[in-house]
């Protein structure tokens, strides 16, 4: 048992070592060529033709401009639609309420991804095929976020609310002033959960879109590492790197953030 | 006070209408579109579409490709689902224990929860190419033939099932780790001086604790073995001969790639129907137990 005790940490840092592998050994492959990077040649020198190769290979920039609105107009709207179906259904009362608020959960299984056949379709009737709000649109109210941001208002002390509605708050003004500042908390987890989803999220952008001036990164990194296309593993991983590079970043910076706004997500 | 009623019914509709409109738009029309897209039959230029019943249902039993590709996504789950709650659940109680480098040790084992699908795809590639790739060079060390991990119908699943479990894992923990931190510290001292061992107390007071949240990372864990697919399109492409093709790929691929729409509406219903059962699970037996309204 006492073996045991002391083997256990070991386990636990091997295991690490494993996890973390695949990327280190991108983050090396991408800095050398791909002959030093699969004749594992520790002593290789150091280079950034990768990057200069995997940079001029596609309009990287416009898919880092895409990702980056994408992720912006889907959390604009996520946070309007939200808070205002949030709003509803945890502090206004009135009849049906029960009834649509399950349906709404519903939307947790009904997966926009699974739906893709018909959302194509309607995509094409409201004429939002390769639009950057094309790929948001199916998204913006999320049955997540509105159960979210339900559960924060309703634990916003009811006196709060009273008390500027004495002072003769409007049921938006009594939102505006009271609930959101009292949910800032919760309105930072769902943006970091909601940008990390989109921002790493493929299947409905590849079928939506269909031209350079719309494609985020993720489909754009596909089109450019695919197989046939015959990119060597360096270039892949310097892309790679590339593409992963902000938001791990970001995550290593806000690390504690992160791992919060993940479990927030998830527990309430 | 009829008056107000009515007044807080208006406002509290008001305030649900555009995500009501959106769903609508998106979630709930488009479930109904899928089921009556799959009761018609493919229309060409010469033959428009007609209504064919099960027709849709027919021909895609009759497909041995789609009971490959269920059985594959069966295999999926099964493998996917308890292996990485397993494993997330061995990583969130090292995580816990005071151990050296245990912010390391948390770090590595969250990172691939924070990449793309197609991201790690790519980093796993180099995992898995044969002659030059990691695992091959590593199985030369111990003089094991050459393998080709992706390019073979016995071994592409598995690997595809790898993948996806390096980035669940790391998931899952994050919420046993939460739910360990809960557990109060008495209980441990109150074991220690009942003479219990780790073991037994892992056993006997954590894993019971842990039930709800293992219940939760189930249901999400379900979700993703129909979700999680997007690492195909760069290591397989369901290939060799379907043998790690799963099912929202070949939707996918019937849709966009056969431009067949009727077969891919048929089979999206009948995930749709394994989600609902799911959501049905969801509702009326977890949810009943932990009360978190």
């Amino acid at each position: 048992m006492s073996l045991l005790r002391h083997i256990e940490p070991l386990l636990a840092l091997v295991l690490a070592v494993i996890w973390i592998s695949p990327l280190v050994f991108a983050f090396w492959a991408a800095f050398h060529t791909s002959t030093d990077a699969v004749n594992f040649n520790l002593l290789a020198p150091w280079t950034l033709e990768n990057f200069r190769t995997a940079w001029e290979g596609a309009p990287w920039l416009r898919y880092f401009l895409n990702s980056f609105l994408l992720v912006s107009s889907v959390l604009i709207g996520q946070f309007i639609l939200c808070t205002l179906a949030g709003f509803a259904f945890a502090q206004v009362e009135f009849r049906g309420k029960d009834i649509v608020f399950v349906l709404v959960l519903l939307q947790l299984f009904i997966l926009p991804e699974v739906l893709i056949v018909e959302n194509y379709r309607i995509a094409v009737q409201l004429g939002l095929i390769d639009s950057i709000l094309g790929i948001g649109a199916p998204y913006m109210a999320s049955a997540f976020g509105i159960f979210l941001m339900r559960q924060a208002f309703k634990s916003v002390p009811r006196e709060l609310d009273e008390m500027a509605r004495v002072e003769g708050c409007s049921l938006l003004g009594v939102l505006w002033r009271v609930y959101v500042p009292a949910a800032r908390p919760t309105y930072l987890a769902y943006a970091l959960v909601s940008v990390s989803t989109h921002w790493n999220n493929f299947l409905w952008p590849l079928v939506v879109t269909n031209s350079d001036t719309t494609r985020p990164l993720t489909v754009g990194l596909s089109i450019f590492a695919a197989p046939e296309n015959g990119v060597d593993i360096s270039v892949i991983s310097a892309a790679t790197v590339m593409v992963i590079a902000p938001l791990l970043i970001l995550f290593l910076i806000f690390q504690r953030q992160f791992v919060q706004a993940f479990l927030r997500a998830g527990i309430k | 006070m009829a008056l107000l009623r009515r007044r807080r019914a208006i406002h509290g509709w008001l305030l649900l209408t555009p995500a009501l409109v959106m769903l609508t738009t998106f979630a709930f029309y488009p479930s109904v579109a899928t089921i009556w897209t799959s009761l018609w039959s493919r229309g060409t230029r010469r033959n428009p579409s007609e209504f064919v019943g099960t027709g849709n249902y027919q021909r895609i039993f009759d497909d041995p490709t789609f009971w490959t590709v269920a059985w594959n996504n069966i295999l999926y789950a099964a493998v996917t689902i308890p292996v990485s709650i397993g494993l997330a659940l061995v990583m969130a109680l090292w995580a816990n224990a005071r151990i050296p480098a245990r912010s390391f040790v948390r770090t590595a084992y969250f990172t691939p929860t924070m990449l793309p699908m197609i991201a790690a795809a790519n980093l796993w590639l180099f995992f898995f190419t044969p002659g030059f790739g990691v695992l091959d060079q590593i199985g030369a060390l111990f003089g094991a033939p050459s393998v080709n991990w992706l390019g073979q119908p016995e071994t592409a699943l598995w690997a595809v099932c790898i993948v996806t479990i390096w980035k669940e894992a790391g998931f899952f923990m994050i919420f046993y780790l939460a739910a360990l931190q809960t557990i109060p510290p008495d209980l441990e001292e109150a074991a220690d001086i009942e003479g219990a061992s780790r073991w037994t107390y892992t056993r006997r007071v954590v894993l019971p604790l842990l039930m709800p949240t293992t219940l939760f990372i189930l249901v999400n864990a379900m979700i993703n073995s129909v979700k999680l697919i997007d690492h195909l399109f760069i290591l397989t492409k369901g290939g060799p001969n379907d043998a790690s093709k799963l099912m929202l790929y070949y939707i996918w691929e019937n849709a966009f790639a056969f431009f067949d729409a009727p077969a891919a509406a048929a089979m999206t219903v009948l995930v749709l129907a394994v989600l609902g059962a799911l959501a049905a699970f969801q509702f009326f037996v977890i949810d009943r137990r932990t009360h978190y309204r």
